[in-house]
């Protein structure tokens, strides 16, 4: 009985799956590396917080990234809110719409609902393609509304999918870049991997002191554990 | 200080007498059998996470609003931004799969030891009362965070209300309140979960621990202790609940706000099974999502739903397989003929029954959670059906097995004698 019941803890905890069988790669982020979230929050707030908000993230949270309040204002809000305030758009849900065909979402907890691993791919899987409305599409996520955004930072790149499903192997996807960016690939997979890492940070400001603390409440158990045990020794000593 | 405070005792005892006499007859001189093991934890532990959900559920109600504009955002804000609110939520939802998973074992634990059978029928049938009106609870409890799961899987279960023939579509409009799930939706269902059922469920406890501390508790060996008294009337296998199972109790129910705490402090989407990933998604009534999967502790009876073909177009047949499917548990009872109660000595017939029926049901619960692609697609020789539906079909049909055939298998299970005593 108790082996059936460690097979339903073991039950195969799998990956959500990619679409369009294009594949994941693992993303290398560290939620404890500062300088790579204050890198990916001005990624974020230079790129991203254009199109999409962050309305559930206060400006003066990003303190966690080891920055003081000047620091943000001075070099992470560009509008005139408020440091209190959330990081909000001047574009609406509706103007969104009409630009994208589909209004740009709220990005606070995207890294929850999407993955790291998502994320990361999908940034790294655009390409040109003069048959969409934007120029750009995603092999990720094929007819993706949103254009390349960090294209000046990766430069443009032709994707060709060689079919092989004669042989029942997934298609083959390759590269080739038709004009080169700011940034080389390892330099533009750097920094897609800070924005991630902040995305995913943004997505649960709380993670990291959830863990510390819960290591402390489970020694505290323990002892409470050993407490409790010894009490119950104790009693039933005299049941026969 | 300890005479004074017993002073104060006489005082009040003189005064209120029947809180000594209630905590005598629950607690100090209800004797309960001393043979308890492992799976006897899950009857406390029901009743301290459903304390744990309550206190919880109230620090949540002061942040939370049940407005479809802000609900979504009033959980992040939670998170965020209320002092500790992310440790009171994460309880909250931590406890709910916790509550499920103690139940389910609590559950199991009556199957193991006949715990239904004569004379403690409605110990069961309020128990299963209560099994009915957590789901509920739990369902409701769902909508609330306004994501894509809670939306969408609202309406899906709100649907299937709509199936029912002739009175089907008025019956899910009147639940909804609307033609699809909206605000008025999300404003009822806040008022069911926090108010409403869980007055229910308090009820239902109180009428299931009274029935049972009328009738005694049974045990692991499943021989009524009553019978055996000694000299000042108590039962010679019997130990007051009180110290004896407080402490025993106590003991565990650290153990498992360990093991709660290891979910809730580390990994509190458990994997997306517990906080689905896609709820991380505001509600969008115009974005279905391609996958709508409930939260595992009702993916069994949602796996027998989809594996039931529809009949004349209509869903029906499915939605009434699912209904019987929970139903059926009231009448246990009495679709039990073994002669004694405890596996230790029924026969072969049970045992594989019941281990048949455990793969059973975990089975039907990991298809549910999957699409019904999930397997791929059978040859030529079945239609090209997706395995997992066929996989669910064969399930479906073991599940009622367990039950419609047991009247058969339990009446001609070759059983071992049972002892007088209990063992230990």
């Amino acid at each position: 009985m108790r082996s059936l019941l460690l097979a339903v803890l073991l039950l195969p905890l799998q990956a959500l799956a990619a679409g369009g069988g294009y594949r994941l790669d693992r993303a290398p982020i560290d939620p404890t590396d500062l300088m790579s979230l204050q890198s990916g929050a001005r990624t974020f707030v230079n790129y991203c917080l254009n199109c999409h908000g962050a309305q559930f993230m206060r400006y003066n949270r990003l303190a966690d990234l080891g920055l003081t309040e000047a620091q943000i204002r001075d070099n992470l809000v560009f509008t005139d809110a408020k440091i209190g305030e959330t990081m909000r758009v001047a574009l609406g849900a509706k103007e969104g719409k009409a630009m994208f065909g589909v209004a740009p979402p709220d990005l606070t907890v995207i890294g929850r609902a999407r993955g790291a691993d998502w994320l990361y791919t999908y940034l790294r899987a655009f390409y040109r393609d003069p048959g969409s409305p934007t120029g750009w599409n995603n092999a990720l996520f094929p007819q993706v509304a949103m254009p390349h955004v960090l294209w000046t930072l990766q430069g443009e790149r032709r994707l060709k999918v060689v079919s092989r499903a004669a042989e029942h192997a997934p298609d083959e996807f390759q590269w080739s870049q038709i004009s080169p960016g700011e940034q080389n690939t390892v330099q533009y997979d750097a920094t897609v991997r800070d924005l991630v890492n902040f995305l995913v940070y943004m997505g649960e400001p709380v993670a990291s002191s959830r863990k510390r603390i819960g290591v402390v409440v489970l020694f505290a158990l323990g002892i409470l554990f050993i407490l409790a045990y010894a009490l119950k020794k104790e009693y039933w000593k005299d049941v026969k | 200080m300890a005479s004074r405070l017993m002073a104060l005792w006489d005082w009040f005892d003189a005064r209120m007498p029947s809180v000594g006499e209630e905590f005598r007859k629950h607690m100090s001189e209800y004797y309960a059998p001393k043979n308890f093991n492992f799976w006897y934890f899950f009857g406390a532990l029901s009743i301290l996470v459903l304390v744990i959900q309550i206190v919880s559920g109230i620090f949540l109600t002061m942040n939370y609003k049940p407005d479809a504009a802000l609900a979504f955002g009033s959980v992040e804000y939670i998170m965020r931004d209320v002092p500790g609110g992310w440790l009171i939520r994460y309880i909250h939802s931590t406890g709910a799969s916790a509550f499920f998973v103690v139940v389910y074992l609590h559950m199991f634990r009556g199957l193991l030891y006949g715990s239904y059978k004569a004379p403690r029928e409605l110990i069961w049938i309020f128990g299963v009362l209560i099994y009915l009106t957590l789901m509920g609870e739990a369902f409701m409890g769902y909508l609330l965070p306004w994501g894509q799961m809670s939306y969408w899987g609202a309406q899906v279960i709100v649907n299937l209300f709509s199936t029912i023939p002739l009175i089907g579509p008025d019956l899910a409009i009147w639940i909804r309140g609307d033609y699809v799930v909206g605000d008025a939706t999300l404003n009822r269902f806040f008022a069911l979960h926090v108010v409403a059922l869980p007055l229910v469920l308090l009820g239902l406890v109180a009428a299931h621990i009274l029935a049972l501390h009328d009738v005694g508790s049974n045990n692991p060996d499943g021989v009524e202790i009553k019978k055996v008294k000694g000299p000042d009337g108590h039962p010679l296998d019997g130990i007051p609940f009180h110290p004896y199972y407080t402490v025993k109790d106590l003991a565990g129910a650290v153990l498992f706000m360990a093991v709660f705490c290891v979910i809730l402090f580390f990994v509190p989407e458990m994997g997306g099974y517990f906080l689905e990933y896609n709820n991380f998604i505001p509600a969008d009534p115009l974005k279905t999502p391609a996958h709508i999967a409930p939260v595992w502790y009702f993916t069994p009876y949602y796996s027998v739903l989809r594996a039931v073909p529809p009949l004349f177009n209509s869903q029906f047949p499915g939605v009434l397989a699912m209904g019987i499917a929970t139903l059926i548990l009231f009448f246990l009872p009495w679709l039990d003929r073994g002669t004694v109660k405890s596996i230790r000595y029924r026969g072969g017939l049970y045992k594989s029954a019941l281990a048949i029926f455990v793969f059973t049901f975990l089975m039907l619960g990991y298809l549910g959670t999957e699409p019904v692609t999930v397997w791929g697609q059978a040859g030529a020789w079945l239609g090209n059906a997706d395995r997992a539906t066929v996989a669910a079909r064969i399930f479906t049909v073991l599940y009622f097995a367990f039950f419609f055939l047991m009247p058969w298998y339990t009446a001609r299970d070759k059983t071992r004698p049972v002892p007088e005593r209990v063992t230990m």
